[in-house]
């Protein structure tokens, strides 16, 4: 009986209008939708690009290496680690493995001191400040594709401008795309110029942060320029180091657009395969629809990225220990 | 910041950052020079130091040669939308990882990090064949769709939101009855603006440069500024004049925008750099 009593009861209180306590808790449950649903709405976009075009390319090319996959046969057919086992076999893996680390190497040493030490020298009161600034990142600013052609041209044998400039103290012409040692510095002389001014820049932000009583204190013990960048700049923006030790390895691993375009687009790296590079590898055998085995050169170069880099951050923390 | 230098360093450390300011000018002046002279001239010991007054019949053979109206065209528009919704959908993004409080949120954002670690050569091939599925080939959509929003782009946001955007001010919003939209709207995006135009001017720079992937996607038919250079300097391997006057079009007006925006590109770089 209550309960018809009350089913009575309900229509004659309701007006037009919800009353204004469920109005009150509509607004509440809206509110507390709106609190927890729309974070993800927030994200949705970013996620559900990344998902399609990032995640899932990564694990798809997983896949593809472990076939034996081109785009002119339907049949993929599943051959295991079979590329990996071929790729390990092939010497020409091994020679961009080989190039890939010595530009590596010679591009990204002088080019982090450098950035180091110019970073240090715009840590000073200084006039023109932003005109030093912008001039560092023009470099930067520049396509790779113009780098390029732009070296090209001044690594030229016959009538380049360094080999002019090497002239003025005797040298003979060198044929820089010929040799692999010479092919390699001049590769690496194009990714230090575009590359330098931007991490000084990175330095430079982080050694704006340093307080300014350690400087003062080491000049009145008279600690020199270098001694302060040493004994104190480094070791305080140590963190910084590591990261932009560890973006360059991971960018030096990846080189594509130079040796590429340094060969006047040959897939080869040079017609001895001097300076082809582990990406250029990749994208020559993709150029022959090879995908199972590019793939394969795909995750080989991860693997190598996560070791490379794991190496020089544990190098790079290492350095802790010697300098403070 | 170190003491001021005393006068001899101080001079050298002048010295040294003119040093630096002119090699990083020259081979882009040398590039002029070279462009504007013809290619017999180029065959000369000592080298040509000057602009010769071939420019504009080398630029005006660059686009007999390769279709660049269309790909300066292509690499306007390419570039500005992506720069325009990386600049809105990283905002978004950041505003959520930033300020408000979700299930899973860190774990996005620290797996946001980790993919700003991996190549992304890794994902070119899956990528091409889904765009061959898509029909998307030698079309801009293949450029445009995976580029609309990036992790650098969320997490740049996400740093920068997290600490310029004061959460009190969120929280006043809230108390005055705003709805998170409401928030973001009239109170995140208008806080965002310096950082979301530096993130934009540097999307936009990077896709304007970017290579490989439109190399792989497009055809020399329907290419981006750096596609048909790439063509250029492929084709007509010994004519240094025409694949240099073509560079210098390509580049210029990029540079030319940075010589005017640069001091805040800077200024966003020097903020936005990973401090510790």
């Amino acid at each position: 009986m209550a309960t018809r009593a009350s089913t009575a009861v309900t229509p004659s209180r309701r007006p037009q209008l919800p009353p204004p306590r469920d109005r009150a808790r509509l607004r509440v449950l809206a509110h507390r939708l709106d609190m927890k649903a729309s974070p993800y709405a927030y994200v949705a976009p970013y996620l559900l690009l990344f998902c399609a075009f990032g995640l899932f390319p990564l694990l798809y090319t997983a896949w593809v290496s472990l076939h034996d996959w081109t785009l002119l046969s339907d049949t993929h057919t599943f051959v295991g680690l079979g590329n990996f086992q071929a790729l390990l076999g092939d010497e020409y893996f091994w020679n961009a493995a080989f190039n890939t680390l010595s530009i590596g190497v010679l591009s990204t040493v002088p080019q982090l001191a450098l950035a180091i030490w110019l970073a240090h020298l715009l840590n000073r009161p200084l006039r023109a400040q932003t005109i030093f600034r912008v001039t560092l990142l023009l470099p930067n600013v520049t396509s790779v594709v113009a780098v390029v052609v732009i070296f090209s041209q001044l690594f030229g044998r016959d009538f380049g401008l360094v080999n002019w400039v090497l002239s003025w103290s005797g040298a003979q012409p060198v044929d820089w795309n010929a040799g692999t040692a010479s092919s390699h510095v001049a590769i690496s002389v194009m990714i230090m110029w575009r590359w330098t001014g931007y991490n000084a820049l990175i330095f430079l932000a982080a050694m704006q942060a340093v307080p300014r009583e350690l400087y003062e204190a080491a000049t009145i013990d008279g600690a020199s320029g270098f001694t302060q960048l040493r004994r104190i700049t480094i070791p305080m923006i140590r963190p910084t180091v590591v990261f932009v030790v560890i973006t360059s390895t991971i960018g030096a691993m990846q080189v594509l657009a130079e040796p590429l375009l340094f060969g006047v687009y040959s897939l080869t790296g040079g017609p001895d395969r001097q300076y082809q590079t582990l990406s250029l590898f990749i994208y020559e055998n993709f150029t022959k629809l090879d995908f199972g085995y590019a793939s394969a050169i795909s995750w080989m170069m991860f693997l190598f990225i996560v070791v490379a880099a794991a190496v020089n951050y544990l190098l790079t923390r290492r350095a802790r220990g010697s300098l403070t | 910041m170190p003491r001021t230098a005393p006068g001899p360093a101080r001079t050298l450390t002048y010295l040294t950052l003119l040093a630096v300011a002119f090699f990083s000018a020259l081979p882009l002046y040398y590039s002029v020079v070279v462009a504007s002279r013809d290619n017999a001239a180029l065959a000369e010991v000592p080298p040509p130091l000057i602009p010769g007054g071939n420019l504009f019949a080398n630029v005006s053979r660059v686009f007999d040669t390769v279709p660049f109206a269309l790909a300066l065209l292509n690499s306007v528009l390419v570039a500005g939308t992506i720069a325009v919704s990386v600049m809105f959908f990283s905002t978004m993004a950041g505003f959520a990882f930033a300020k408000l409080r979700f299930r899973g949120g860190r774990f996005l954002l620290l797996l946001t990090v980790a993919t700003m670690m991996v190549p992304a050569q890794l994902g070119i091939i899956p990528l091409y064949m889904l765009m061959v599925k898509l029909e998307w080939t030698g079309s801009m959509y293949a450029l445009v769709v995976p580029a609309l929003i990036n992790a650098f782009g969320v997490f740049f946001m996400t740093q920068y939101l997290s600490r310029a955007l004061p959460t009190e001010l969120l929280e006043a919003g809230r108390v005055d009855g705003c709805t998170t939209w409401g928030l973001f709207w009239h109170v995140v995006l208008p806080a965002a603006r310096p950082a979301a135009a530096v993130l934009g001017m540097l999307t936009f720079m990077s896709a304007w440069n970017d290579y490989f992937w439109p190399l792989v996607a497009l055809t020399p038919e329907n290419p981006t500024v750096q596609v048909a250079l790439s063509t250029l300097a492929a084709g007509y391997v010994s004519d240094y004049a025409l694949s240099l006057a073509g560079t210098a079009l390509g580049t210029l007006p990029l540079v030319f925008v940075f010589a005017l925006l640069g001091k805040q590109v800077i200024g966003g770089i020097m903020q936005g750099a990973v401090k510790g």
